[in-house]
């Protein structure tokens, strides 16, 4: 695999990543949304480099599929008025680039120094359907049963919230 | 140019993660900070699938496969929680939302 690809697909998540916070042209929730489903299939192409195969379908169907369709249909839902150009606080956004650089810099700063990647040999496992889940369904498969208890807990809070006299 | 190693990968990492926290520091509308955390969490599951595949073992991934079911059941709740809020209030901006403020 050429080296380019990596960095060709990290720049583009990268962007759209940024394109998703801070949009110089549009402040519409739609907007952000699309960019962030680019952004979670250009992660998908990520995966694919790592071998992750199985991970990068489930990242489409679930992230890209589900979770957003999901966040473009509540957006639909709320109609929001166009949202007016609230003035933004400069100095506190100033304060919060500020911040985000400093743990920026500091975490690069810890993985650029650690010694862990001299050690490591050259990768050769495979993330393939089969070997994540007979891993999920041997080993896992306690976490993996309450995973459903989790998401029938989600469905029954989703729809109580969903009701409308909400005592 | 050197082979692409574990750093490279989690160099990105860190820069999404990093862009998802401004976005949830900065961005006044509740959804949009609900999109950047989401940002934070496809970070986190980006630096697991590294540290999986470079250290040989598919631990990591089952725990991404975790991360993103509860990611899904986590937004359903909290857009739901959202919808709820705005049925009260009529607004997702963070700034008319003092209710709780002493």
């Amino acid at each position: 695999m050429h080296p380019l690809i990596f960095y060709i697909f990290a720049a583009l998540t990268l962007l759209c990543g940024a394109l998703v916070v801070a949009n110089p042209f549009s402040r519409n929730p739609v907007t952000s949304a699309m960019f962030l489903i680019l952004t979670i299939i250009f992660m998908a192409c990520l995966f694919v480099l790592l071998h992750a195969f199985f991970l990068s379908a489930v990242q489409v169907l679930v992230y890209a599929g589900a979770v957003m369709v999901l966040f473009v249909f509540v957006v639909m839902l709320l109609d929001l008025p166009a949202e007016e150009r609230r003035k933004i606080k400069l100095m506190m956004a100033g304060l919060g680039i500020l911040s985000t650089g400093v743990i920026a810099y500091a975490m690069i700063r810890a993985v650029r120094e650690s010694t862990l990647r001299d050690t490591l040999a050259p990768p050769t496992i495979e993330g393939s359907m089969s070997a994540v889940g007979s891993l999920l369904f041997t080993r896992f498969a306690l976490p993996f049963e309450l995973l459903s208890l989790l998401l029938l807990a989600a469905m029954i809070g989703v729809i109580l919230l969903s009701k409308k006299d909400l005592k | 140019m050197n082979p692409i190693g574990l750093h490279h990968y989690l160099v990105v990492s860190v820069l999404l993660f990093c862009l998802g926290l401004l976005g949830v520091i900065i961005r006044r509308n509740v959804i949009v900070i609900y999109m950047s955390l989401e940002l934070m969490l496809n970070a986190a599951n980006l630096a697991l699938v590294a540290f999986s595949r470079f250290n040989d073992n598919l631990n990591g991934q089952v725990m991404v496969v975790f991360i993103i079911t509860v990611a899904a059941a986590e937004v359903a709740v909290g857009l739901a929680l959202i919808v709820a809020l705005f049925r009260r209030r009529q607004t997702t901006h963070v700034e008319d939302l003092t209710t709780m403020r002493l």
